[in-house]
C-alpha cells in the first residue's frame, strides 16, 4: 500500500535522481543530508518530490514529513529567491530591533513567515542570531548586517535584490 | 534461558536475562507506573513515568529500558522517586486539555488512574488556554477520532503503527509545544498508509485516540466487557465486546494485550465491523414467503410448516432429495447439530458448507499426504521461521492478524520472506524474492522448485529416507522439469525458480503459508499435494515453525468440517462409509444412517437442475453470491421446490426462500469456533438477540423433534460434551477446560494437552506420502474472444458477501463497492482510466464495475474482489471442479473486459 502520490511532472525529478544516486544505498540515517540537498536543489521541500524520495527509499513519508517539520531549516511551501533573518534577541530588543522588525515588513510589504508576491524574499524573524555584540543585526542571504539602523533597510534589500540568486 | 535474581522492594524475584526491570516486575504483580509504554513495542523511555531507584546508579533508571542484572537492588515506590512522579504528571497535565467528566475513556484511561494515584493538582501550572478545536488528520473519518487536547505526546500511537502493523502512516509534527501527531503532509487517514486497524486506538492511554462512532455512547467505566471470539476470518482473535448496559449496544471492541492468538492486535473488520450486531436490518421473526411476498410469522407456524414439507418430500422422493448447507459462521456446536439432523432426521449425508468452496482441496490433498487436512503448525511459530513461504495468500488483507507475525518474523527476526503471488500483494514489500507466477501454473512452479532442490542435492535425504513413501517415483517424474521449462508455463523466469528453490530448501526451518490461491483451481489437489511434497522433500514437517499452512477463511470453517458437515465423514473425519463408524454413530444416535456419501455444495445445486434435489436447508450461508456462475446458482435456487434459510439478514439467498428463520448471531450465543490453527475457543453471550431470533441449535432441535426425533440439550456446552464422546480429536475438549485460552485439537482426553503441531516424529498416516503430480492446464483459458485472466478474491476491508462488513460506516467509507483492477498498459490500449465504469464479461455472464487501474497485477490478467451484489465477481467465475475435491475455479476464467 502506497499513500496517494501525487503528479511529480510538473517537478524535474532529475535534479532528485542526481541526489540519489550521490548517495550508496540511501535509507533513514541519510534522510537530513537528503532533505538538505533537496532544498538547495529545488529551493524548498516540495510534497512530490518528498514522495518520490520516500518511495525510492523506503523511508516512510510520515518520517520524512516529522522531520522536515521539526527543523527550522526546512521548508515545505515555496521560498523567496532571497531569504531575510531579523533577529528578536534581548540585546537586539533594547539596541531597536523591533524598529528593524517593523521596516522591514514595511519595505517587504509581508509578515514574517511570509514570501514576497515576487518570490524574491522570504521574511522570517530569529530567536536569537548569537552575533549580540553586532545587536541589531540582520542577515540576508548568510551575510550579516550589524549595528543596524531602520534607515539603512532599504539599502541593503534593494543591494541583495540586485546581487542577484541567493542562499537559503 | 539463563536466570538473574534481583530484588525488587525487598523481595527476591528470579528473572530471565534479557528481561526488564518493568517485564520482571509486572510478571510479579508489582505495578511501576508508566505511559509510553506497550508490551507490543520497543521500549523508549521516553515518558519517565517507570523511574525506579537502583542501588548503586548514581539517578533513577526507567525499569522499562533497562534489563535486569544479577544482585541488583531495586525500589520503586521511594519518596524521592513518587515526588519526581508526580512532577512529571503535573507537567504533562498542563498539555492535556481533557475533562474526565465528558471523556469517553473515563474509567480506563491509565493517565486518569495515576492522576489519582498521585493525587495531582491541575492547577500549578498555568492552564493553556482553551483553543478551538482545529481539523487534523482523523477529521471527517468515520472509523478514528484524534483529540488533540486529549493528546500526551507518548507517541505509542505512531510506533505500534510502524513497529507492529509496520505501516508507518503516523508521525509527530513539529517540535515543542507544537507537537502533534500527524500523517504525512497532514493528508485525511483514508487516504494514508492506514490501513484502520486502529492499533493506535488499543495503544493509546489516554482518550486521545478512540473509536468515533462510540463517542457519547457510554464511557469506559459503565461499559461490561465480554470476551469473545471475533466473527470473521479463521485467525480467531480474542475479543472484548464492550456494552453499555442501559442501551444494550455493542460500543467498542477492545482486545487484551497478551491474549492468544492476536496479543491484542485487530484489523479494521474485527475492531470496526461489528456495526451489523445491531442493526436495524437484522430478522427478527419468522417469515414465509406467501404469493411471492414474505409474511411474518409466529414459530409454531413456521417450524410446522418446514417439517409438514420436509416430511412430505422425504416420503415421495426419499431422504436423498433433501439436503443441507451448514455454516462456517456458525459454531461448532451448530454444525454439529445440524449435521446431526440432516443425517440422523433427514436420513441423508447431503451435507456439505462453504468450505467446499475455499479449503476442499486442502482437506483432500494433506489427508492424502500426511493423513490430516489442517495447518500443521501454530501461528505463533511462523514468528520464529527461518523462511516463510507464502503461495495464493494474500494474507495482509486476508488474514490481516497472521500477517503480522509474517512482518515481524522478517523484519525483527530476519526471516526470509517468498511471495508467489500474481499480484504485487502488500507483502511483497518484505519480501526477499516475489514471483509472479501466471494464474493457475503453481503445480508448474513447486515442481522446478523440486526438481532443482533434488539435483542441487539440498533436499533432506534422512527426512525422506525414515519417514516418506513414493520419493523414487516422484524424483523420476520431475527429472526432466526445469525451471527452463517451468518458465515457459508460469512466466517465471528460471533464475527467480532457482533462487526460491535454494532460500526454502536452505533455511534451517521453512513455513508455506498458502491459501486460496492454491486451493480453489480445479487442480486444487494437485497444487496442495505439491505444497506437501515440497515440505517432505526438505523435511519441513513434523518440526516447530515448518509445516504446510493453510490459512482457513471463517471464523468456523475448520470447526464446521471437524465437526461433520461434509458429505463423506462424520463429527471428527470419521468416515461414512466405514461400517463400524456408522455403527457407532448408529448407536450414539439411536438411528439407522445411511452409508453413502451426499453431494458436495455444486453438486447439490447442479442436482436441483435434473430435479434430484427437491429441498434445501440452509443454515447461515448465502450461496446467490458466494457460489460460482452466479446464473445457475439463482436459477436453482429459484427451481428448488422447498427452500429454508435461517440466517441473521434477509441475505440474497434469502430472498429465495420459502420460509426464512430468524438466528442470533455470534454475540448473542455461547459456543465455540474453531480457528486456523486448530485452536477451539469460546464465543459468549454479549447481547440479547433481536426480536425472536434464537441459537441455530436451538431451531434445529426443535425442527427435529417436529419431525419425530427429539432432540435438546440444555446449553452448548452439553453439546459439546457429546461432541467430546464421538469425536476423538476433540475427545478432551470442554467448556471448562477452554475458559481462558482455547485448546488445539487432537486433543484425545481430558489429560491430553492440545496439540500445537502435527505429525512430530509420525505422521498421522503413518509415513508421509509423495504424489507425483504434473501440470495440467485450467479449465478455461484465454481465447479471442475472452483474451484476459480473471482471478477473483478478497480484500482487507469487506468479507465475502459483505451482509456484515457493508453495515459498518467505517468501512464503507473506504471500500464503498467493487472494482476491476487492471494493468496500467492494458487499461491505456483500451483506453480505460481509473474509475471508469467497465463492463467484465466471460461466457457465463456479464457486470458492471469501476476499473482500478494499477502496476500491481500481471499484464493480460484482471482481478476482481467477490464481497459485492452489486457486480457480483461471480456472474463471470466457472463452476469447473476439482475432480477429487470438488472445489470450483474461482480462481481463473477467460474474460474481456471494455468499457461501458
Amino acid at each position: 500500500m502506497s499513500a496517494n502520490v501525487s503528479n511529480t511532472a510538473c517537478l524535474d525529478t532529475e535534479l532528485l535522481n542526481k541526489i540519489l544516486a550521490s548517495i550508496s544505498n540511501p535509507g533513514p540515517n541519510d534522510l537530513v543530508p537528503i532533505l538538505q540537498q533537496v532544498q538547495k536543489a529545488y529551493g524548498y521541500l516540495p510534497k512530490p518530490i518528498l514522495m518520490a524520495v520516500s518511495d525510492r527509499t523506503g523511508i516512510s513519508a510520515s518520517q520524512i514529513y516529522g522531520v522536515a517539520t521539526f527543523y527550522e531549516q526546512f521548508y515545505l511551501e515555496p521560498h523567496g529567491r532571497h531569504t531575510v533573518r531579523c533577529c528578536r534577541g534581548t540585546a537586539c530588543h533594547v539596541k531597536g530591533g523591533p524598529n528593524i522588525i517593523k521596516t522591514l515588513k514595511r519595505t517587504l510589504g509581508i509578515e514574517p513567515g511570509e514570501t514576497t508576491d515576487d518570490m524574491e524574499f522570504t521574511f522570517e524573524t530569529v530567536a536569537c542570531l548569537g552575533a549580540c555584540a553586532l545587536a541589531p543585526v540582520m542577515v540576508i542571504d548568510g551575510t550579516y548586517y550589524g549595528k543596524m539602523s531602520f534607515r539603512k533597510v532599504g539599502l541593503v534589500v534593494e543591494n541583495a535584490r540586485t546581487a542577484g540568486k541567493g542562499e537559503s | 534461558m539463563p536466570e538473574v535474581a534481583i530484588t525488587i522492594n525487598g523481595k527476591e524475584l528470579i528473572g530471565r536475562t534479557g528481561q526488564t526491570i518493568l517485564e520482571l516486575a509486572a510478571e510479579n504483580g508489582i505495578d511501576i507506573p508508566n505511559l509510553c509504554h506497550d508490551p507490543r513495542l520497543v521500549p523508549t523511555g521516553s515518558c519517565r513515568l517507570c523511574l525506579v531507584d537502583v542501588a548503586g546508579r548514581k539517578g533513577p533508571v526507567t525499569a522499562c529500558t533497562s534489563k535486569i542484572e544479577p544482585g541488583m537492588v531495586v525500589q520503586t515506590e521511594t519518596d524521592e522517586i513518587r515526588a519526581i512522579r508526580k512532577t512529571i504528571l503535573e507537567l504533562l497535565f498542563y498539555e492535556h486539555r481533557g475533562v474526565c467528566t465528558t471523556c469517553d475513556e473515563n474509567g480506563d484511561c491509565t493517565f486518569q488512574q495515576y492522576a489519582y494515584e498521585y493525587q495531582i493538582s491541575d492547577e500549578i501550572f498555568t492552564k493553556a488556554e482553551t483553543v478551538e478545536p482545529k481539523p487534523n488528520y482523523t477529521t471527517g473519518n468515520e472509523a478514528i477520532e484524534y483529540d488533540l487536547d486529549k493528546c500526551i505526546r507518548c507517541g505509542r500511537c505512531i510506533r505500534i503503527c510502524e513497529e507492529v502493523q509496520m505501516d508507518s502512516a503516523l508521525t509527530f509534527k513539529e517540535r515543542a509545544s507544537g507537537v502533534e501527531v500527524t500523517t504525512a503532509f497532514d493528508i485525511p487517514l483514508n487516504e494514508s498508509t492506514c490501513e484502520l486497524c486502529g492499533q493506535c486506538i488499543s495503544t493509546c492511554p489516554t482518550g486521545a485516540l478512540y473509536e468515533r462512532a462510540a463517542k457519547g455512547k457510554g464511557q469506559c467505566k459503565d461499559l461490561l466487557r465480554t470476551r469473545t471470539t471475533c466473527p470473521y476470518c479463521g485467525v480467531g482473535c480474542q475479543i472484548d465486546l464492550n456494552v453499555n448496559p442501559k442501551t444494550n449496544e455493542i460500543v467498542r471492541v477492545t482486545s487484551p494485550v497478551g491474549c492468544i492468538p492476536n496479543d491484542g492486535n485487530l484489523c479494521v473488520k474485527g475492531r470496526f465491523g461489528i456495526e451489523f450486531v445491531g442493526h436495524e436490518q437484522r430478522l427478527t421473526t419468522p417469515l414465509i414467503k406467501r404469493n411471492g411476498t414474505f409474511e411474518t410469522a409466529t414459530w409454531n407456524q413456521a417450524t410446522d410448516f418446514i417439517a409438514e414439507r420436509l416430511a412430505k418430500i422425504k416420503n415421495q422422493n426419499g431422504p436423498n432429495s433433501i439436503a443441507g448447507l451448514s455454516s462456517a459462521k456458525c459454531t461448532n456446536e451448530e454444525n454439529y447439530v445440524f449435521q446431526k439432523f440432516i443425517r440422523a432426521v433427514i436420513g441423508t449425508n447431503n451435507v456439505d458448507h462453504c468450505a467446499r468452496l475455499c479449503h476442499a482441496s486442502t482437506v483432500a490433498g494433506l489427508a492424502r499426504a500426511f493423513g490430516s487436512g489442517a495447518m500443521t503448525n501454530s501461528i505463533d511459530e511462523l514468528k520464529n521461521a527461518a523462511c516463510i513461504f507464502i503461495i495464493g495468500s494474500n494474507t495482509s488483507e486476508a488474514h490481516p492478524v497472521i500477517a503480522l507475525d509474517i512482518k515481524e518474523a522478517v523484519v525483527k527476526n530476519g526471516a526470509r520472506l517468498i511471495v508467489a503471488d500474481p499480484r504485487r500483494i502488500d507483502l511483497v514489500r518484505f519480501s526477499e524474492l516475489h514471483i509472479a507466477q501466471k494464474p493457475g501454473t503453481d503445480v508448474a512452479l513447486i515442481n522446478a522448485m523440486m526438481n532443482v532442490i533434488i539435483n542441487e542435492n539440498i533436499l533432506d535425504a534422512d527426512f525422506v529416507k525414515e519417514r516418506t513413501d513414493g520419493f523414487e517415483e516422484l524424483a523420476g517424474a520431475l527429472k526432466d522439469f526445469t525451471p527452463e521449462k517451468a518458465e515457459q508455463i508460469t512466466t517465471v523466469p528460471a533464475e527467480k525458480i532457482r533462487q526460491a528453490a535454494r532460500i526454502y530448501a536452505g533455511a534451517s526451518t521453512s513455513s508455506i503459508v498458502y491459501s486460496m490461491g492454491i486451493t480453489q483451481h480445479t487442480t486444487g489437489t494437485d497444487n496442495v499435494l505439491s505444497l506437501a511434497n515440497l515440505s517432505m522433500l526438505t523435511g519441513n514437517i513434523g518440526k516447530e515453525s515448518t509445516g504446510v499452512n493453510p490459512l482457513r477463511g471463517q471464523n468456523n470453517v475448520q470447526g464446521a468440517c471437524d465437526l461433520g458437515a461434509l458429505p463423506n465423514v462424520y463429527p471428527g473425519y470419521q468416515s461414512v462409509e466405514d461400517s463400524k463408524i456408522q455403527a457407532k454413530f448408529e448407536k450414539a444416535w439411536s438411528k439407522k444412517l445411511s452409508p453413502k456419501k451426499g453431494l458436495t455444495v455444486v453438486e447439490i445445486f447442479h442436482a436441483v437442475e435434473t430435479g434430484d434435489i427437491k429441498a434445501m436447508y440452509i443454515m447461515g450461508e448465502n450461496p446467490a453470491l458466494s457460489d460460482p456462475n452466479l446464473n445457475r446458482t439463482r436459477k436453482a435456487l429459484e427451481m428448488v421446490d422447498f427452500l429454508v434459510v435461517q440466517d441473521i439478514f434477509l441475505s440474497e439467498t434469502a430472498q429465495y426462500a420459502d420460509v426464512v428463520l430468524p438466528s442470533a448471531c455470534f454475540a448473542e450465543k455461547n459456543g465455540t469456533f474453531t480457528n486456523t490453527e486448530r485452536r477451539v475457543q469460546r464465543i459468549r453471550t454479549a447481547v440479547p438477540p433481536p426480536g425472536e431470533s434464537r441459537s441455530d441449535w436451538e431451531t434445529i432441535c426443535d425442527l427435529s423433534t417436529k419431525l419425530g426425533y427429539k432432540m435438546s440439550y440444555d446449553s452448548a456446552g452439553h453439546i459439546m460434551d457429546e461432541i467430546a464422546s464421538l469425536t476423538p480429536i476433540y475427545g478432551g475438549m470442554s467448556f471448562e477446560r477452554i475458559d481462558s485460552v482455547g485448546l488445539q485439537w487432537p486433543c484425545l482426553d481430558k489429560d491430553h494437552p492440545g496439540t500445537k503441531y502435527l505429525h512430530k516424529g509420525k505422521f498421522t498416516r503413518g509415513k508421509g506420502k509423495f504424489h507425483t503430480v504434473s501440470f495440467k492446464a485450467p479449465a478455461e483459458s484465454p481465447g479471442k474472444k475472452f483474451p484476459f485472466v480473471l482471478t477473483t478474491g478478497r480484500q482487507l476491508y469487506q468479507f465475502h458477501t459483505g451482509t456484515m462488513t457493508r453495515k459498518s460506516a467505517a468501512i464503507n467509507q473506504v471500500s464503498p463497492t467493487g472494482y476491476v483492477e487492471i494493468h496500467l498498459e492494458d487499461a491505456g490500449k483500451l483506453g480505460i482510466a481509473a474509475g471508469d465504469t467497465v463492463e467484465v464479461s466471460t461466457i457465463r455472464g456479464k457486470v458492471s464495475t469501476l476499473a482500478k487501474v494499477t502496476k500491481n497485477i500481471g499484464k493480460g490478467w484482471l482481478f476482481m474482489p467477490f464481497h459485492f451484489h452489486e457486480g457480483p465477481a461471480n456472474m463471470l467465475t466457472i463452476d469447473a471442479l476439482d475432480p477429487l475435491a470438488k472445489i470450483p475455479e474461482y480462481k481463473v476464467c477467460a474474460a474481456t473486459i471494455k468499457k461501458s
